[in-house]
């Protein structure tokens, strides 16, 4: 599908993600515009019910942003969020349902280029991937 | 488990010898009150009753192959926040497997707790068995054909008659980490019921009620037997259910019928949040909501949010289930949640090594880390 454009729904911890996010933003850095950042907390702070929520709506790719281990300003927070993602994405696989739309990412305050670069290759492999199956699922 | 005694059956008869043996543990003060199945006057349906007067043992039924709740939950409302008098309770596999998930959960406590389990022959649907009891001459609990074929390591229905899915699966039908386990698989019934016992319950037991110590030699094998043979059916339903999910509209087809009522999370013993986020105002939806969900997609199906129910449910509790198919059994739209939550639940569990149930030393995957583990993330 040559226009079809991802829509990616990023939730991304205040002190790390969202904050390299910004940082690629000030450093005039180009990256696709397909993404909706969402900015929580902490990567820990993610349900996997928003993840579900936002691909059941329809989302081409979730991705988590959090802080390397070991740098969480809430000490484990972003271990918490590992296994969250690591059982979400073996739910999505047994179901058959494909777990890759949903990335892990530990970017932090100074990754501005890591982010740049995240959004760019998630939008690469969801455009080979084509649309959410979901977009049109309406008896859910 | 490391004390074995021997209860004597008389004239073939199990359930007398088993009332007799209960009644014993509340005369000798093994436990101040005792919490076990009874046959309700109707003739047609069980419940797990809490007695403090032995006379009420006469209809007791541990036998009695249905499970009308996950007794689980029961435990919790007596010792959620403990007993002040030693309680027994009679649990089935997975009720007990259960119960030490729900300790780890703080919603159970084993002190003041005396945990009778009692091999699983298997249980119907409780209609079924409402059928059964009344249909068969003999009622629905085990003849004598299907206690021969438990000593050699087969478990069989009625014929004609079948069990619940979930019990056709299940791999664990020998009570786990209880003070006083029932033996009936691989036991000649017919002459004794074997009791299996930690040390500590076992010693009270084997001097109170004056017990013989004793094996079943045959029990190691005919146990083997069976979980091989429940092993082998359950790969063969994963294979098929491998199959018939293979993408959304698979997924979507399997949840047709569900009418998102949530019967699955108050049957399940593991579900025992007091403020699920599905019964809070997060979902009392405005009109607004509803009309911009079915402009974007053309429609929406009403009540909403089904899919969205069922894979939350999965994500926040499948990785301690206990494949007991409460579930299933309590839903009216008869999907086929046993196999659907047991299949999911064992890939998140094999994730982490984890069996639910099989030790209190083992913590929850959901409650806790390692500094080092999924490397794959980056």
């Amino acid at each position: 599908m040559e226009d079809f454009e991802p829509r990616i729904v990023a939730f991304l911890c205040n002190w790390c993600a969202y904050t390299g996010a910004d940082l690629a933003g000030t450093s005039r850095l180009q990256y696709p515009p397909n993404v909706r950042a969402i900015r929580v907390m902490c990567s820990g702070g993610v349900d996997p019910i928003y993840v579900i929520k936002a691909l059941l709506e329809g989302a081409d790719g979730v991705l988590i942003g959090g802080c390397h281990p070991g740098d969480c300003h809430y000490q484990s927070g972003n271990l918490k969020a590992r296994r969250r993602v690591a059982i979400l994405r073996a739910i999505l696989e047994e179901l058959a349902l494909d777990p890759d739309r949903v990335w892990l990412r530990w970017i932090s305050a100074s990754e501005g280029k890591l982010f740049a670069d995240t959004i760019t290759e998630m939008v690469q492999v969801l455009k080979d991937k084509g649309p959410n199956p979901a977009r049109e699922a309406w008896a859910i | 488990m490391s004390m074995q005694a021997i209860v004597g059956v008389e004239d073939g008869d199990v359930l007398v010898a088993l009332r007799e043996f209960l009644r014993q543990l509340l005369d000798k003060k093994i436990v101040d009150a005792l919490m076990v199945p009874l046959e309700l006057p109707s003739g047609d349906a069980i419940a797990q009753t809490l007695i403090k007067d032995p006379e009420k043992l006469q209809r007791a039924n541990p036998l009695a192959p249905v499970m009308m709740v996950n007794s689980a939950n029961l435990v919790s409302n007596l010792t959620r926040r403990g007993s002040r008098e030693k309680v027994g309770v009679v649990l089935k596999s997975c009720e007990m497997r259960a119960v030490t998930e729900l300790v780890k959960l703080l919603q159970a406590s084993l002190d003041n707790l005396v945990t009778i389990g009692i091999d699983c022959l298997g249980t119907y649907e409780v209609p079924q068995y409402a059928l059964l009891s009344k249909e068969l001459e003999d009622g629905a609990g085990p003849s004598a054909e299907q206690l021969q074929a438990a000593k050699e390591g087969q478990v069989i229905p009625r014929d004609g008659y079948e069990f619940r899915a979930a019990c056709q699966i299940c791999e664990y039908p020998i009570p786990m980490n209880v003070d006083i386990n029932i033996a009936l698989i691989g036991v000649d019934t017919a002459t004794v019921i074997l009791l299996e016992m930690e040390p500590e319950t076992g010693k009270e037991v084997l001097e109170k009620l004056e017990l013989q110590e004793g094996e079943a030699p045959a029990r190691e094998e005919a146990v083997a037997k069976l979980v091989a043979a429940r092993e082998r059916q359950r790969d063969e339903a994963f294979t098929q259910f491998h199959e018939t999910v293979n993408g959304i509209p698979s997924l979507v087809a399997q949840f047709a019928t569900c009418i998102t009522c949530h019967n699955c999370s108050t049957a399940c013993p593991i579900c025992y949040c007091k403020e699920c986020i599905f019964e809070t105002d997060t979902f009392r939806h405005t009109s607004d909501r509803y009309l911009t969900w079915a402009r974007r997609k053309g429609a929406t199906r009403m009540p909403s949010d089904t899919m969205l129910y069922q894979l939350t449910r999965m994500n926040h509790m499948v990785s301690s289930c206990v494949g007991c198919g409460m579930c299933e059994s309590a839903c009216p739209s008869d999907l086929p949640l046993a196999l659907i939550f047991r299949a999911v639940g064992q890939k998140v569990q094999d994730l982490f090594d984890y069996l639910p149930g099989r030790s209190l030393e083992e913590e929850l995957p959901v409650a806790t880390f390692k500094e080092d583990e999924f490397p794959e993330y980056k």
